[in-house]
């Protein structure tokens, strides 16, 4: 059977040096019930240590935390990374810090990165520099998240920078992905002629939130479970699977 | 107008696709590292200066008609992306140096930028 999922699949953490200090485990989680989500993907940039405790901070609330992370290629091209379990996570982790350059964060310029515990406590700060282009190509990145059972879906593909279509000027052919990531400000009406190519593509509206109102809910899946593989269909129309995204101008019709 | 040919000799940049196309001129230059404004600014006959390597420069490349592309800061395109080059008549070439060093000798060799404004 069938269910639906309104879903945000791009939420950052005070991992990232550039999320405020509010976005710890249960704010998220108590915004998220505010906003009717059932299904959110906690996204740091490459990395991903305040994954576990996220799914924790949700345990018995009715929503549901994918473990991911937003990757930035070495075309400084962010990717969300999605997967089923913080292991097929942690695993990503590996390979992303291998290709992470190891350089210190600079706290005063780009802020803090916290490692919390499932009530929002600093247990640790992160020294290394996160936010940074990891040494490997779009098409490495997809292949990778894939070979751990993973999915990929380019992040805010309308934004001026790190992303697809302003860094690579278009969707390359052979990408591998099933959907793209359009930030809340896009509009089908306007983009699209903007960007003739998104026509053909099935998109999604994430927050990509840095703080708590960022985060959106007009991303429905219809799924029999909240799993990468049923959000795969979905993104995909296949059995019966669906996604619905709300659009400002839709909203503004009916 | 200087054509690649004198580009390579002088700036020792190396050829690594299409290298029997080298008597094409160079009308102008395009420097950026970001292959939408690539599509928007440079024009045809132009040499574009990027770091970049990812297959789309090609794609780009064909799109515009660009006379080359340079890619600096030793970045190399891979196997798919040097076929697709060759198959085009894109002419790749590469350079351990900075777009910066590159596009100062561009200059110097009086190749100008914005031809149309």
């Amino acid at each position: 059977m069938l269910r639906p999922f309104l879903a945000d699949l791009h939420i950052h953490t005070v991992l990232s040096a550039c999320a405020e200090v509010e976005m710890i485990p249960p704010l998220i989680v108590k915004q998220a019930k505010r906003l009717g989500l059932s299904l959110i993907a906690i996204t740091d940039h490459n990395a991903c240590h305040n994954v576990e405790v996220m799914i924790q901070a949700a345990q018995g609330t009715g929503i549901h935390v994918l473990p991911g992370m937003e990757v930035q290629s070495k075309e400084e091209v962010h990717l969300l990374c999605l997967f089923d379990t913080v292991a097929q996570c942690q695993q990503w982790q590996e390979t992303v810090f291998a290709k992470l350059p190891s350089l210190s964060n600079k706290e005063d310029i780009f802020g803090a990165q916290f490692v919390v515990d499932v009530t929002g406590e600093w247990i640790r700060t992160e020294e290394r520099l996160l936010a940074a282009s990891t040494d490997m190509g779009l098409e490495e990145v997809v292949a990778g998240v894939h070979s751990l059972g993973g999915m990929v879906i380019p992040a805010h593909v309308d934004r001026p920078s790190f992303s697809l279509l302003a860094n690579l000027g278009f969707v390359p052919e052979s990408l591998d992905v099933q959907a793209l990531e359009v930030t809340s400000r896009f509009v089908p009406a306007t983009g699209v002629p903007q960007w003739p190519q998104l026509e053909a593509w099935c998109l999604i509206v994430n927050g990509d939130a840095h703080r708590l109102q960022e985060i959106q809910n007009r991303t429905l899946f219809k799924i029999a479970a909240p799993v990468i593989e049923e959000i795969g269909l979905a993104l995909k129309g296949e059995q019966g699977r669906k996604v619905i995204v709300e659009w400002p101008d839709s909203r503004q019709r009916s | 107008m200087i054509s690649l040919k004198e580009i390579v000799e002088k700036l020792k940049v190396e050829p690594v696709s299409s290298v029997h196309s080298l008597d094409r001129p160079v009308a102008s230059g395009y420097a950026s590292d970001l292959l939408s404004c690539a599509m928007r600014r440079a024009k045809k006959g132009y040499v574009w200066v990027t770091l970049q390597c990812h297959m789309n420069v090609v794609a780009v490349a064909t799109l515009v008609g660009l006379s080359a592309v340079i890619i600096t800061e030793g970045n190399s395109p891979d196997a798919e992306t040097l076929s697709k080059a060759e198959k085009e008549g894109v002419v790749l070439l590469v350079t351990p140096r900075s777009t910066f060093s590159i596009v100062g000798e561009l200059a110097s060799l009086g190749i100008r930028g914005d031809l149309e404004g």
